[in-house]
């Protein structure tokens, strides 16, 4: 079953307000604050001129300046590689779709624990390992720093991820249905694309979600994969870290324009990333 | 998960010879046996082929003597990469021991405190949807832009860290600008980013248990702590060794963070130097890619002892 959080049916115990329940409010406030107010500070830094980012008594109370995005994305490189990371987040997450869903699908109906396992071994195994004989192979076809190469490696990743979520979302779907399907004259791809597809379909989107999220954060495979024309958000972000350490400002601006997309996914689809990110985990 | 294995066929039902008509009635799984497989072979293929592949290449390249440009030729030189790894106490023993309390220390951390999280989000309360909207921004933020962030605030002069250390009186710290405080720093900020998933995962697995065997002990008298040591915990240990095991197999393949907020080698002085870096490092940095692959080998090896050992902990503690 994909792990959906359902409210505890007795919702009238929310109306009795003891001393208990003030102290629990509180602590889950601050805790709730300790997770925000990092991220909150990168926020408010991106609009502060670098003199008041390098002054810690400049709270968040100081007028905002555009000026750090405006030089950030005058300096050319942020919007390029921010293409490059649609890009491939978008591609690499479509064609592991393709390629995953199905599979899961009949893992998930058959119950082969033993390709399932290898999932789990995609999983275990340290990215560098695949990547180091990648690299010696793609080098030796000059493929490196091709969208292809970028793509393909990202792929290790998003592969294994959708198959895992979506194995446990197809067997959480009742096979009746299909064979209901069937026996009404459905071939059996008819059964799938027709009734588990679309079943599935809230599955497949958190699955592919999360994928383009990961793809969108991954640092180490662009790192080794991209070259100038191809870097995609993270290695740019980390050259600024380089070369520009002492401009706090446009850092800041720079990390909020990466962050921004995914804050926004995680207010949007929250209900559905918790659910991706906890599932198969509640089988033991 | 369903488990309706593939019955035996029914003897020839579909051999048959004469009129038969066009769609015999076969039960679900004889007629999908063949699509599944078609459904099957991609991503198999793909696992096969981008996955396994390097893997046995890997442990081919950790055999030779593979150095410098990536066409140039390699012999094989038997176990020495090995060894030479596994006598290295200057870099190889370090990485490995940092790889170790790194996991250990921030994945006690992420338990406990993820664990008290979710007793507390148990019960349902108004605005928890804010509250896991918060949990998991830290989760999917690129670990490269919270390496920036915390850089900002721990910044030893002007960030906003030891401006409140100050506050209450406490002397100023280095953070990530020592040798000795960057490991244990960089702990925290994976306890900041990854409790949530403690959290998340706990939650889920708390709204699946029954809830008869508590309300039994509540009408025996038995208090709070009570209840959640010995009924809540143990009701819990199999999504908690879950659990557990994602995150400690995470948590020693960090590198984002690490790499983005001490540069190559772990800094200076080799800090944070974890196995996953130290890897990097040497296939990337040094382009000895022999002695490169057999770390990635022990590393991998070790990984899966550490998954072994907690499933097997994790096993016997339901059991």
């Amino acid at each position: 079953m994909s792990a959906t959080v359902s409210p505890v049916p007795a919702a009238a115990r929310l109306r009795r307000r003891t001393a208990g329940s003030w102290l629990r409010g509180i602590t889950i406030g601050v805790v709730t604050l300790v997770f925000a107010l990092p991220l909150v500070w990168m926020f408010a830094a991106a609009f502060k001129t670098n003199v008041q980012v390098t002054d810690p008594s400049v709270g968040l109370w100081f007028s905002p300046t555009l000026e750090n995005f405006r030089n950030i994305v005058e300096a050319g490189q942020i919007l390029r590689s921010m293409g490059n990371s649609l890009l491939v987040g978008v591609v690499s997450t479509v064609l592991s779709a393709v390629i995953a869903v199905p599979a899961a699908w009949a893992v998930g109906r058959f119950g082969m624990h033993r390709t399932g396992s290898l999932i789990l071994v995609a999983r275990i195994v340290p990215a560098i390992s695949l990547l180091v004989p990648w690299y010696y192979l793609f080098a030796q076809m000059g493929l490196v720093g091709s969208y292809t190469v970028l793509i393909l490696s990202q792929m290790f990743v998003s592969v294994p991820l959708i198959m895992w979520i979506m194995i446990s979302f197809f067997a959480g779907l009742p096979v009746e249905l299909e064979e209901a399907a069937r026996t009404d004259g459905l071939s059996a791809f008819g059964a799938f694309r027709r009734i588990a597809l679309p079943l599935a379909a809230p599955g497949t989107a958190t699955a592919s979600l999360l994928a383009f999220v990961f793809s969108w954060n991954n640092f180490m495979f662009a790192l080794i994969f991209a070259d100038d024309r191809t870097q995609t958000v993270p290695v740019t972000l980390f050259n600024f870290i380089s070369y520009a350490s002492t401009d706090w400002g446009g850092l800041m601006a720079a990390a909020t324009l990466i962050t921004v997309p995914v804050v926004l996914a995680a207010v949007l689809g929250q209900k559905y990333l918790v659910a991706g990110l906890t599932s198969g985990a509640t089988k033991g | 998960m369903s488990t309706t294995e593939v019955s035996p066929a029914r003897p020839a039902a579909a051999s048959g010879g004469g009129p038969a008509p066009a769609r015999r009635p076969r039960t679900f799984e004889q007629a999908n046996r063949r699509l599944k497989w078609a459904m099957l072979t991609p991503a198999l293929l793909f696992v096969g082929l981008m996955i396994v592949f390097p893997l046995v290449y890997t442990v081919d390249l950790s055999l030779t003597d593979a150095f410098g440009a990536v066409n140039a030729g390699k012999g094989y030189v038997g176990l020495q990469n090995f060894a030479d790894a596994l006598g290295d106490t200057r870099r190889f023993w370090p990485a490995a021991r940092r790889t170790l309390v790194f996991t250990v220390g921030a994945v006690i951390l992420e338990t406990v405190l993820g664990l008290a999280l979710a007793m507390l989000m148990r019960k349902p309360f108004r605005g928890m949807r804010w509250v896991r909207t918060v949990l998991i921004i830290p989760l999917l933020t690129t670990p490269v832009a919270i390496g920036i962030l915390w850089l900002l605030i721990l910044d030893p002069t002007n960030g906003i860290a030891n401006h409140l250390l100050a506050g209450i009186g406490l002397p100023r710290q280095e953070f990530l600008g020592s040798v000795g405080q960057s490991l244990p720093t960089l702990m925290l900020i994976d306890v900041w980013q990854w409790t949530p998933m403690m959290t998340l995962l706990l939650l889920a697995g708390l709204t699946t248990l029954p809830e008869e065997p508590e309300e039994a002990a509540r009408v025996d008298g038995a208090n709070g702590w009570q209840r959640f040591r010995h009924i809540v915990l143990p009701m819990l240990g199999p999504t908690l060794a879950t659990a557990l095991v994602l995150r400690a197999v995470d948590a020693l393949k960090t590198f984002d963070i690490l790499y983005a907020t001490k540069g190559a080698g772990g800094g200076s002085d080799f800090e944070v130097e974890t196995l996953n870096v130290y890897a990097y490092g040497l296939t990337f940095d040094y382009q000895e890619y022999g002695l490169a692959a057999a770390v990635l080998v022990l590393f991998t090896l070790f990984i899966i002892g550490v998954v072994v050992l907690l499933r097997r902990r994790g096993g016997r503690k339901t059991a």
